[in-house]
């Protein structure tokens, strides 16, 4: 590891916050997609909170990359930041990095102009932030040590593991749904058996 | 000249001079040799709009149920951008109606000259006729169009779109859906069809029956079509007949004509009668004897013509039953897309069976009339609405009836059913495309 | 300029939002789905009219300008 100026251990450290808010956001967004609930809140708070706190990891993120590039101990062009691949330092894991940057910046673009959009195309585009998250990972522990080892270890663990367990959960969910054909026959089959549907 | 041949002419000059119109005279269904010599060649004008004033001034209005001025529907698909696209929708959804079949069946050249004409008319480059998948009609529909290919009477090639046997899928949206290659599902609209319809091109969407006179229409001209029917509706209309002794047929009659002549309800007593099919009303008796088939006398009654079904149900039925079937059908029929339709009629029918079979329990009367305004204008296309209009006649129809059922009795003397239901309805992805 | 809100019934799955946000013109049927009030978004509502159109998962609130 590279022992490195206030610059690069900033953006070490919003790299990992911008993890965790990112799994956070996630989560949310399961919760709004499922429409569920959480304890205390109207829907429209909990949609709220997903906004919200997705802006907040772009603010995170935002610092997370600039930071980075603006300590000079290693070269990192701006030009990296939108295009993969292109930093002759760690390529690789900084490439990764950049690609989930692009789908977030689709992700966070189209959701602020969602109101204008035609809703496929906003959700298309949407459906970038569940790629979006592996290949963030795979970023986050490749492209420094940090979070090989420890308590950071420890917490990445578990913000993956609540992201999967949400996710799990929005198959296991979306799976009992009724497909559409099969909405009003259930509700008749349901009437004929126990006599009403009140 | 024989006496057929010279009729034959007089009448490719100044039109039939009486019924039929539509249906052929023989009663057998016309090939295109027959209907070249008995109409001669299809009356193309050489240019878009030319026809549209002819239709204007004849008052011709669709056939399909909506009876909306077809001159009008023509000009706003014309005056679009972009090319248009036009269907001739001969999927009848109404178990209860047949005469689009029919029309398809004995006179399809009829038909297939008005979708070329209407064509022409509006500029399309692109031209479909859309019916039920039944292999018997659609082998015939493709053979009428070889006909027409080989003699070169067709100018645009015309693309036969078959679709599922669903009550939904003659509706304009859902047709656009099939069309594009889809499944027969409404959509939202807004953009209408005729804005925005078959891959986002402005799409005129007209009844077979429609195009049929408007082929005869271009031929003999506005004062011919008037000669029959009233000022206000002119020209004539093809009906579905249920006549309380359980006969029933296709009738081509003028608009105007007494419902009860229709029905021959002095011979064969109904209890009530149905007008409009299965998203019409039922009107009792003493109302349906005394008006004529028109919508200036329906109107008022809150019934239509539509699509000219009328069915006299015998005295010997309950009308409550072959109503609940009604509506079990038309709920199982829902596309399930919006949540108001899809909770509110399989409730309602559910109600509606036991109030039919059992009796009325205590909220139910309340449950049914919440429910109608709940599902009332609040799904993408109509179908809420129709089948809420039928409910509601049919309460208050057979109000008495209700009351005998609350009661533990039933007037029903028989209870084989009368109104035609189609067997089978639709569980899977497929029996919608 | 009138506005008036409109639902895609299709595309709405009874989230809910735009009746807490707007219960002045928003209403939920017994089945979770909106009833609009139909009645143009006076001035004041007009900024939470637009949030509850952003805000709908399904996008399939509108807010239309009467022709």
């Amino acid at each position: 590891m590279i022992s490195g100026t206030t610059l690069w251990y900033a953006s070490r450290a919003t790299g990992v916050i911008s993890l965790i808010l990112l799994s956070i956001v996630a989560i949310l967004g399961i919760v709004v997609n499922r429409q569920g609930h959480l304890p205390g809140l109207p829907r429209f708070a909990v949609t709220g909170l997903h906004r919200s706190l997705s802006l907040l990891t772009v603010a995170f993120l935002g610092t997370h990359i600039v930071t980075a590039i603006a300590d000079g101990y290693v070269h990192i062009p701006w030009l990296s930041t939108i295009v993969p691949f292109s930093s002759p330092y760690e390529r690789f894991w900084i490439g990764l990095g950049t690609v989930a940057v692009d789908m977030t910046a689709a992700v966070i673009v189209t959701s602020l102009l969602r109101a204008r959009l035609r809703p496929a195309v906003w959700r298309a585009v949407h459906w970038l932030a569940y790629a979006s998250y592996p290949v963030t990972l795979v970023h986050s522990m490749g492209a420094s040590k940090d979070l090989r080892s420890g308590w950071l270890l420890g917490l990445t663990m578990a913000s993956v593991f609540a992201v999967v367990t949400a996710i799990g959960y929005r198959i296991i969910d979306a799976s009992a749904a009724i497909p559409r054909p099969r909405r009003v026959p259930q509700l008749i089959a349901r009437a004929e058996k126990t006599g009403s549907l009140r | 000249m024989t006496t057929a041949v010279r009729e034959a002419s007089a009448r490719s000059q100044t039109g039939p001079s009486s019924l039929p119109r539509l249906l052929p005279p023989s009663g057998r269904p016309m090939e295109l040799a027959a209907h070249l010599q008995m109409f001669g060649p299809t009356p193309y004008r050489g240019g878009p709009g030319m026809l549209i004033h002819t239709i204007e001034s004849a008052g011709l209005t669709g056939r399909g149920g909506a009876a909306f001025p077809t001159h009008r529907k023509l000009r706003a698909v014309a005056g679009q951008k972009g090319a248009p696209v036009i269907v001739g929708n001969g999927a009848e959804g109404e178990p209860a109606s047949d005469k689009d079949k029919l029309l398809l069946w004995s006179s399809p050249h009829l038909v297939l000259d008005g979708l070329q004409l209407a064509a022409e008319a509006v500029g399309a480059r692109e031209v479909h006729l859309y019916v039920h998948r039944e292999p018997g009609l659609v082998r015939r529909l493709h053979q009428a169009l070889a006909d027409r290919a080989a003699a070169g009477v067709d100018r645009i090639a015309v693309g036969l779109v078959t679709s599922p046997p669903r009550f939904l899928a003659g509706e304009e949206s859902a047709l656009a859906s099939r069309v594009e290659g889809g499944s027969a599902l409404p959509r939202f609209t807004p953009p209408r069809i005729f804005e925005q319809g078959v891959h986002g091109a402005p799409t005129l969407v007209q009844n077979v029956e429609t195009l049929a006179q408007l082929s005869l229409i271009s031929r003999y001209g506005p004062a011919w079509f008037r000669a029959i029917g009233t000022e206000a509706e002119p020209g004539s209309m093809l009906t579905t007949v249920r006549l309380a002794n359980g006969s029933s047929g296709v009738a081509e009659t003028a608009i105007g004509t007494p419902i009860a002549e229709l029905l021959k309800l002095d011979e064969h007593p109904a209890q009530a009668v149905l007008v409009g099919g299965y998203h019409g009303a039922w009107l009792p008796p003493e109302q349906a004897g005394q008006v004529t088939l028109s919508n200036a006398d329906l109107r008022p009654l809150g019934a239509a013509v539509g699509a000219g079904v009328l069915a006299a149900l015998p005295t010997n039925r309950c009308g409550l039953v072959e109503s609940a079937r009604v509506v079990s059908y038309l709920a199982l029929e829902s596309a399930g897309q919006c949540g108001p339709c899809l909770n509110g009629l399989p409730r309602i029918a559910a109600t509606f069976s036991q109030i039919a079979h059992h009796g009325p329990t205590p909220s139910a009367q309340d449950d049914l009339q919440r429910w109608s305004q709940l599902v009332e204008r609040r799904g993408a296309c109509h179908h809420p609405d129709g089948t809420v209009r039928f409910l509601r006649s049919a309460l208050n129809v057979f109000a008495d009836e209700v009351a005998m059922h609350a009661a533990g009795r039933c007037s029903a003397r028989a209870n084989d059913p009368f109104l035609p239901i189609p067997a089978g309805s639709p569980a899977y992805e497929e029996d919608w495309s | 300029m009138d506005e008036r809100l409109r639902v895609n019934p299709i595309l709405c799955s009874g989230h809910g939002l735009c009746a807490e946000l707007l219960p002045e013109q928003i209403t939920l049927d017994e089945w979770g789905y909106p009833i609009l009030s139909g009645e143009p978004v006076p001035g004041g509502l007009r900024k939470l009219a637009r949030r509850a159109v952003t805000d709908c998962p399904a996008l399939a609130l509108q807010l239309l300008r009467d022709p």
